[in-house]
């Protein structure tokens, strides 16, 4: 298993590519990872009207083999995973007893197998829960990847343009969230058409000893395209504006898949899950805490546990917080707040050092790509 | 990286420029390159008394609120108001059209305990503690 409380950062295998880039490391997820290179804004302009290279190899990776795979998932998870077609890559989300979100993954079923993608941060607890989890059968055996292999991101509209050519299967042709198996730029890969940042793009599944030249190749023949590397502060921008939760904010073991705004992932007419009997409750009761959308009215910033007020009264906090370029370069944020204060239209008071600034609740997400 | 002459720096990394008993305050180069795009300032009240080393408003980068300290104490005259509209200005430009307030100062011995230009290049070069 894969520890990093207390133990020393781990590297990727892409490490020495980012500091050559002039990327700024910083420890997340037990890793050495690059929150930025030219700059936070730069790189999400770069995805939103170009492309960005993206390394997401601290994400754990883990392979399911066996017939039992399918029903073991479901009974772990809120999102359907027998259902999905081969070659599908879907959205799912682990819940604990009380039903709060264990963690929030990908699924992907290859045509002898299944991957999945856990969090960096949650890899320490979920690779155990996951084993254990399995003990016993024999028809669900569980492979960690985690660090090894390599994951390499190119999202924005021009990144089928980039990564299209380097691959031996039609990958242009790969409807979003499907996947294939082949070569990128002569190398194994399991190519996906799927990403966390609201955009087209490609996630590329590499041994970590083929990543660094796959890395090169793809930001030399992006360069006519206008492909820059992009770092973890972009993708937390990217992420936010696309409406996407990042577990530990605003999906935690205490905020629910319903509560986190993932209602449309949890099936209730599933057989018994993890978690189902406290979901369905609070579903019927509909009086739990949720996060909305807010957008804050003047140019402070709010950050995530900054209170939030509704006529004097506190209803909630900030979750995650950020300027939005893709949203008219408002103020926007993430807020678990009370049913009563969660109303699109809601004017809300976001306390900001000690004073009040005003918001309201919108929509989430704030950006839709094609709008 | 030579930093620029004819100022003074403190250890928060601000920069002083002295012009009779006005003082000019900005962040420097390297500051603002450390905090990243820079999203919002708040800065003291015009007509605000400020003390030396205090904590007189704060700078936003997309990721984090930093505390912004003066180097001077004093009576601030103006603040640069151009940072409202467009706070990137302080990225651009640290040591020119970012420059965050003026204030008339409260004396010349706090001077003294500034660093020149050599002295912060040894404090940056050091990694900036």
């Amino acid at each position: 298993m894969s520890t990093f409380e207390g133990a020393a950062l781990r590297r990727t295998a892409l490490y020495d590519e980012h500091v050559a880039l002039g990327g700024r490391m910083v420890p997340f997820g037990g890793f050495e990872m690059p929150v930025q290179y030219a700059g936070i804004l730069k790189e999400h302009d770069a995805v939103r009207r170009r492309a960005g290279i993206f390394d997401l190899s601290h994400m754990a990776q883990y392979e399911l083999r066996g017939e039992g795979v399918a029903a073991w998932a479901d009974s772990l998870t809120v999102n359907h995973v027998a259902t999905m077609k081969p070659l599908q890559a879907r959205y799912n989300i682990f819940t604990n007893p009380r039903g709060g979100a264990h963690d929030d993954v990908l699924f992907y079923r290859l045509p002898d197998r299944w991957l999945l993608v856990v969090n960096a941060g949650n890899a320490t607890k979920m690779w155990p829960y996951l084993q254990d989890a399995a003990s016993g059968r024999d028809d669900v055996r569980l492979e960690s990847h985690h660090g090894s292999r390599a994951l390499i991101a190119v999202q924005g509209p021009r990144a089928v343009e980039i990564v299209a050519p380097l691959c031996d299967v039609d990958a242009a042709a790969l409807a979003y969230y499907f996947c294939a198996e082949g070569r990128v730029d002569g190398v194994p890969a399991v190519i996906a058409r799927t990403g966390y940042t609201g955009e087209d793009g490609f996630e590329l599944f590499v041994e970590g000893a083929d990543a660094p030249r796959l890395w090169r190749t793809l930001l030399e023949r992006g360069a006519a395209y206008g492909l820059e590397p992009a770092g973890l502060g972009a993708r937390d921008v990217l992420r936010l504006e696309a409406g996407m939760p990042l577990y530990g904010f605003e999906l935690t073991e205490d905020i629910s898949p319903l509560a986190g705004g993932q209602g449309w992932a949890v099936k209730l007419a599933k057989p018994d899950f993890v978690g189902k009997a406290p979901l369905l409750a609070q579903k019927e009761a509909d009086d739990y805490d949720r996060i909305v959308g807010l957008v804050l009215e003047g140019r402070v910033p709010a950050r995530g546990g900054y209170a939030v007020f509704s006529g004097g009264e506190r209803v909630g906090e900030i979750k995650s917080a950020s300027i939005a370029p893709a949203y008219g370069n408002k103020n926007v944020a993430t807020a678990l707040v009370k049913k009563d204060a969660a109303a699109v239209g809601t004017p809300l008071d976001v306390e900001i050092r000690g004073t009040l600034h005003g918001a309201h609740v919108v929509p989430l997400p704030f950006y839709k790509r094609g709008t | 990286m030579a930093q620029p002459e004819g100022l003074l720096y403190s250890k928060e990394h601000e920069w002083l420029k002295v012009d009779g008993d006005i003082g000019i305050v900005g962040i420097t180069d390297y500051a603002q390159n450390s905090l990243g795009d820079i999203v919002y300032v708040e800065l003291p009240r015009e007509g605000q008394t400020i003390k030396q080393h205090g904590s007189i408003g704060v700078v936003e980068s997309v990721k984090a609120v930093s505390d912004l300290f003066t180097p001077v104490g004093g009576v601030v005259l103006e603040t640069n108001k151009a940072l409202e509209a467009d706070p990137a200005l302080v990225n651009r430009d640290a040591f020119g059209e970012g420059w965050l307030y003026k204030v008339k100062l409260a004396g010349t011995a706090e001077l003294a305990e500034l660093l020149d230009p050599a002295a912060y290049e040894t404090l940056v070069a050091d990694g900036g503690h």
